[in-house]
């Protein structure tokens, strides 16, 4: 195991440096740069900006000099954002973000694996089809519809809970967010579970169990959803990254101050460093969230085995 | 025997039909014409697509043409400005009695008493001249309980009860006060009053100073009338211009910028649905080259290929598109090239798989034997064998290449104005989805009615052609 984690980071770490590089490159062809005006600055001024910046040395030095500061954890100025580094903007920006993923997908997954377990237990009947029709509209449905409705709806109409913002953390700025972000993958998952678990339980193991008389709960928890839950797992890396890219449409619609809006924003005021910080983050982040993953599956199966 | 015999002869026949000869693909094709949904989301799309290519020719107005004076106008089946104005809302509430011909006379600003709510002040009243059996107070009663009016009253009824004459106060402008006033701003005139009768505007003017002899100009350049001609009082104070009311259809109403929503919708389908092919065949052909190359070749080549699709796989590809399309520009090339970029990888994994169990077949042996060359049974053995499998998938990318697209096009990353798609105006409808909720409603159903039916089709399709993962 401890080899298996070893081999994955050895592979990892290329992998990072292949992002850093392929983004560093691109951004620099592009036209234009963060300090480039609708009235230009005045060339004096600009040269000593970029000078300050380090932006006129020859673009192989910086890239060396990007990957060192990388090395030792420094991400650098923000260009968009004058005053804060990237590091500032990451540590405000991150646990935002980060805590409608991860309560994004906790409830994605327990709410996913509840349904889809309730539909297959009551297959081909109105459960089932209530469970299937409300995940077809869930997956098809797109976000950027999902909350502007929700918005309305609930923060204009009803008035229950605040449209946007985010109220330095309180739960009501959290919910219609993190309602947004779940609704697909709750979609997906309770799919995912039912088709897994109405085949699990057709298999002879779980009908020998019955046979035997275990109780129906025992029967479907222990015996038939160990089985089934597999594929939701191995779900669960992509439904991260659907979580990062929805991120960024709902932390947009919400004015949420999350690490998604940023990188918007940044991309489009050509804010080099801000642009790379964030392409660095949420790779380290999903190249982790991969290993965990694999991981629990070994867990969870043992007949699989990473020597 | 007899058993035997009758066995046989039903073996006898099964092999007889079998030989009439049913192929795989005339297989699928009848089991995909059974499934009923997949059946009818195929024709859907057909349909779709038929409107989003014809569609914008017929329509009846351009996808760029803009009314001014027909801004965020909501979806009616009654062509504008009948569906808008005021007559229209008193129709409804007069039954089966008709309007004849009606005018309106706005109230001088200072009749109004001060202090009075701007809401229960009207802005101006408005004379019916009704026809039809059973007219009585009963009508006004019914006028005053609509919202925009208030103070109706039946001023002459003939003995017959068959026509009469009704007033009442009008609480709102409607579209055609609002025009005509707009127009007649422009020309520095004061609405005196105006009668419509059918298709025609007659409208008294008047001016502190000369009327400006252009005065029909001013008002045929609004939306609303045309041909207008104008008949100016000898002491040159006054006027009375008349002119034809055009009426415009807007099925699904109008954006903010007056554009009929009905041509844009269909417009924006031709680009969602284009981006959602091209893209897909993009994925399509590197997916295919690719995975088939290095499912045949296997051994080192295929590990190496395949682990730079591992590290793809764990880029963040969805900021690399950010990244290309806000670096190089919104076009729609760039658009489906980066989408198609991002879907390939599926592809090649689905096809690598797949070819590593067809080049253990023994035809492919067979023509290794018979000396045919690596490319030759790679295009005419290994490819056609996927087709199945791929055509699957190609009808699950395309609505997520949709998806992505609309996706892009809400962080107004799209294609550029005034060409439009899906997602630019979903992302214009949540703007000002408070007000002009249509401008949402309509985009979303024509988007995931397609993703519906695409999700439908390629479910059908797999089904039909691997019956073995039913």
């Amino acid at each position: 195991m401890a080899r298996y984690i070893l081999r994955r980071l050895a592979i990892a770490i290329p992998t990072l440096f292949i992002i850093v590089s392929i983004s560093f490159f691109l951004m620099r062809v592009a036209p234009g740069g963060p300090f480039s005006r609708e009235r230009p600055l005045d060339p004096t001024v600009l040269a000593n900006i970029e000078r300050a910046y380090h932006l006129s040395d020859p673009l192989f030095l910086q890239y060396l000099r990007y990957l060192g500061n990388l090395l030792r954890g420094d991400l650098g100025p923000s260009f968009v954002f004058r005053d804060f580094t990237v590091q500032d903007l990451f540590r405000t920006g991150l646990p935002a973000s980060i805590q409608l993923g991860a309560w994004a997908l906790l409830i994605s997954v327990v709410l996913g694996v509840v349904l889809g377990v309730i539909a297959a237990l009551y297959q081909n009947r109105t459960v089932d089809y209530a469970v299937i029709g409300t995940a077809a509209i869930g997956i098809t449905i797109p976000s950027f519809v999902v909350a502007p409705v929700l918005s309305l709806v609930i923060g204009v109409w009803l008035d229950w809970l605040p449209t946007g913002g985010w109220g330095q953390g309180a739960w009501q700025y959290k919910v219609l967010p993190i309602a947004t972000l779940a609704l697909p993958q709750v979609a997906i998952i309770a799919r995912l579970t039912r088709g897994s678990m109405i085949e699990a339980l057709r298999s002879n193991h779980v009908r020998t169990a019955r046979a035997y008389g275990l109780p129906t709960r025992s029967v479907v928890v222990v015996h038939s959803l160990r089985g089934a839950i597999l594929p939701v797992v191995s779900y669960l890396g992509p439904a991260a990254a659907g979580l990062v890219t929805g991120s960024v449409v709902v932390e947009e619609i919400f004015t949420v101050p999350g690490i998604g809006r940023y990188f918007v924003q940044a991309a489009l005021g050509r804010d080099y460093t801000l642009v790379m910080g964030t392409v660095v983050v949420i790779a380290v982040f999903i190249l982790l969230f991969n290993l965990v993953v694999d991981l629990l599956y070994a867990l969870i199966d043992p007949r699989i085995r990473y020597d | 025997m007899a058993f035997w015999s009758t066995f046989s002869r039903r073996e006898d026949t099964r092999l007889g039909r079998a030989a009439a000869g049913r192929s795989l693909w005339k297989d699928a094709w009848a089991r995909l014409r059974a499934n009923y949904a997949a059946m009818a989301s195929a024709a859907f799309l057909v349909l779709l697509i038929l409107a989003c290519v014809f569609g914008p020719a017929v329509a009846p107005h351009d996808y760029r043409q803009q009314f001014q004076d027909y801004t965020k106008v909501p979806a009616s089946l009654t062509p504008y400005p009948e569906a808008g104005s005021e007559a229209a809302a008193l129709a409804e509430a007069l039954g089966d009695v008709e309007i004849v011909d009606y005018g309106f006379a706005p109230l001088a600003e200072d009749a109004v008493p001060e202090g009075t709510p701007p809401t229960e002040s009207p802005v101006g009243r408005i004379t019916l001249h009704l026809s039809g059996s059973g007219i009585d107070r009963s009508l006004a009663e019914s006028v005053s309980a609509l919202p925009r009016f208030a103070d109706a009253a039946l001023t002459e009824t003939a003995a017959d009860g068959r026509s009469g004459t009704l007033t009442a106060d009008v609480l709102e402008p409607d579209i055609i006060l609002d025009s005509l006033n707009r127009a007649l701003r422009r020309a520095r005139v004061d609405l005196v009053n105006y009668a419509v009768a059918g298709d025609r505007i007659t409208i008294d003017v008047a001016s502190a100073r000369t009327v400006d002899p252009r005065i029909a100009e001013f008002v045929a350049r609004s939306d609303l009338f045309e041909n207008a001609t104008s008949m100016i009082a000898p002491d040159g104070m006054s006027a009375a211009i008349s002119a034809d009311i055009v009426s415009e259809l807007f099925l699904f109403g109008t954006d903010t910028n007056g554009r009929d929503l009905l041509a844009r919708t269909l417009v924006a389908g031709r680009i969602s649905l284009t981006i959602g092919l091209l893209a897909s065949v993009v994925a399509l052909v590197l997916g295919i080259g690719y995975g088939a190359v290095a499912g045949y070749f296997g051994g080192r080549t295929d590990m190496l290929m395949m682990r730079v699709v591992d590290i793809l796989y764990s880029l963040p590809f969805i900021f690399f598109v950010i990244l290309l399309i806000v670096f190089f520009g919104r076009s729609v090339v760039l658009m489906f090239v980066a989408v198609g970029a991002v879907e390939w990888l599926d592809m090649a994994r689905i096809v690598r798989g797949q070819t590593l169990a067809i080049k253990r077949h023994e035809y492919v042996e067979a023509a290794q034997a018979l000396g045919v060359g690596t490319g030759g049974i790679l295009r005419r053995h290994v490819v056609p064998n996927l087709l199945g499998t791929v055509v699957v998938y190609v009808t699950l990318v395309v609505p997520k290449v949709i998806l992505l697209e609309s996706f892009l096009s809400f962080l107004s990353l799209g294609v550029n104005e005034p060409l439009t798609s899906w997602g630019v105006l979903i992302s214009e409808g949540s703007r000002n989805l408070q007000g002009a909720p249509w401008l949402l409603v309509f985009p979303t159903l024509f988007l995931v009615a397609t993703l519906f039916a695409l999700n439908f089709v390629g479910d059908g399709l797999r089904d039909a052609l691997d019956p073995k993962d039913r």
